[in-house]
């Protein structure tokens, strides 16, 4: 009970924050101003029309891009250690190799031990359901499988924090829904996730936070029921959910 | 015509008759080369991927450099590497000057410049698609130059048979560190251009006829990989 009690407050702990964070390409101004405090364990979707710098947004999570303003990682408790960070992109780069070498590829870039590398790719490729294609070559499968793909060789880092790039843009009823229990069943471990999306109906499925970017602001981030119940939601977020899409400038 | 026609015959019948002066000359000449595509790839390889993944001050400048040195000709290649491995050179103490050994460095640097740009271009295509997606894995640039590399090994294997193409069908830079001596450093080219200088065209026309040989076959490996890149596996099985 004890260790339910440490657990239930560490999962609530902060994991990183941001503090008017922005993001420049050359000249142009990305995102701006952004302040945002990831819990432990929630789960939170970014929604915006294209162009309001949801990706820009994942990439300064994650620390591939350069920020202006504060990022802050926060060391887990009762770990000790700063959380590890992994992403899944829109489209998945796969190298033209086969589908088990892309898992190990990733725990050989973490210095993963050769002994513990093919046990941890043997899990995640069961856990996305790719075990019996593991010989096959990456660049063959379906859009579905190769975006499980991703999730495995994202996975089988053991992040703590899974960033999410629409995960299920251009996939077929069947593969969305596949991707979406591997998503749940992450976030249901304890992974925090964070991810981008356009479809608003996994948003609410899977979110427990939303948070609504335009034009490189972040201007609302709500829990998932307030969000989508309106109260309190500023007018940009309002038209966004009547499906007045502002045009990126 | 007729005496055309004569050279022509005879060429043959040197090449079908396996004649030891040639298969001499062309041996030397595959060993020099193929010594000087791997040398010259191997550092070709990783320099244009590292240039291609890593950032630094004067990046411009030596691209624009290297991009200079694709145009570089051979004879003067053949010249620095005289003035290098010559007895009064800094290098002359090794006494490589006018043995295969010359010819191979003076090859290597030939085709360095080649290797280095198509690869950093090759790396630079593949860099757009996923550099974002292995620096999020944990790749630092090296690593990623590496990785990209595997991924393109196809295109990267082009590259390398592109520049053996180079080195075996150059002869300003062999003819001039090697000296073009008999049975030790007469490799294809300087042979045809010694040969024709000679008037004895049936054994230049027998050389050209292999060089054309080695070429094709060239062609046809860089075809093989390229499509190998591209079919899908069962295509290949």
């Amino acid at each position: 009970m004890g260790d339910e009690v440490h657990g239930a407050l560490a999962m609530k702990a902060p994991l990183l924050t941001l503090r008017a964070a922005g993001l420049r390409h050359g000249r142009r101004v990305v995102l701006d101003g952004v302040d945002l405090e990831l819990q432990r364990g929630e789960r939170l979707a970014l929604v915006g029309a294209n162009g309001a710098g949801k990706t820009s947004l994942l990439l300064l999570l994650h620390g591939l891009a350069e920020v202006t303003g504060r990022r802050e990682l926060h060391a887990l408790e009762p770990e000790g250690r700063e959380p590890r960070i992994a992403m899944s992109f829109q489209r998945p780069f796969l190298l033209d190799l086969t589908v088990r070498r892309n898992v190990l590829l990733g725990l050989w870039l973490q210095r993963v031990p050769r002994a513990e590398r093919a046990v941890r790719c043997a899990q995640a490729l069961e856990r996305a359901g790719l075990a019996t294609l593991a010989g096959r070559r990456a660049r063959e499968l379906s859009g579905g499988q190769q975006q499980r793909l991703a999730l495995a060789r994202a996975w089988a880092l053991r992040p703590d924090l899974l960033l999410l790039d629409e995960p299920t843009a251009n996939l077929d009823p069947t593969a969305k829904r596949e991707v979406e229990a591997l998503i749940a069943s992450f976030a249901h471990d304890g992974i925090t996730v964070v991810m981008a999306t356009h479809n608003l109906g996994q948003a609410k499925r899977l979110a427990t936070r939303v948070a609504y970017l335009e034009a490189g602001r972040l201007v609302a981030a709500l829990p998932v029921d307030h969000f989508f119940d309106g109260g309190g939601l500023p007018d940009a977020a309002h038209r966004f959910l009547r499906g007045e899409l502002p045009w990126p400038t | 015509m007729s005496s055309l026609g004569a050279s022509v015959a005879t060429a043959f019948e040197l090449v079908l008759g396996a004649d030891t002066r040639l298969a001499q000359t062309v041996l030397l000449s595959l060993q020099v080369s193929g010594t000087a595509t791997l040398v010259g790839s191997a550092l070709g390889l990783v320099a244009g991927a590292w240039l291609a993944t890593t950032r630094f001050a004067g990046q411009r400048v030596v691209v624009a450099l290297l991009n200079t040195l694709l145009a570089l000709p051979s004879v003067v290649v053949g010249l620095l590497v005289y003035l290098l491995l010559s007895r009064a050179g800094p290098l002359g103490e090794l006494g490589l000057l006018f043995t295969p050994a010359a010819m191979v460095v003076a090859q290597s640097i030939l085709v360095v410049p080649l290797v280095t740009a198509l690869a950093r271009r090759l790396v630079i295509d593949a860099l757009a698609e996923g550099g974002d997606q292995l620096r999020s894995l944990g790749a630092g640039s090296l690593a990623l130059a590496l990785v990209l590399l595997v991924h393109q090994r196809f295109g990267a294997l082009t590259v390398v048979l592109t520049a053996f193409g180079r080195a075996i069908a150059e002869v300003g830079a062999v003819m001039i560190v090697g000296g073009n001596i008999d049975g030790v450093t007469r490799v294809m080219t300087t042979t045809i251009a010694l040969e024709t200088s000679k008037g004895d065209l049936p054994l230049a026309l027998a050389l050209g006829i292999v060089l054309l040989a080695v070429v094709g076959l060239l062609n046809a490996l860089v075809a093989l990989a390229q499509s190998r890149s591209t079919l899908p596996r069962e295509a290949l099985a």
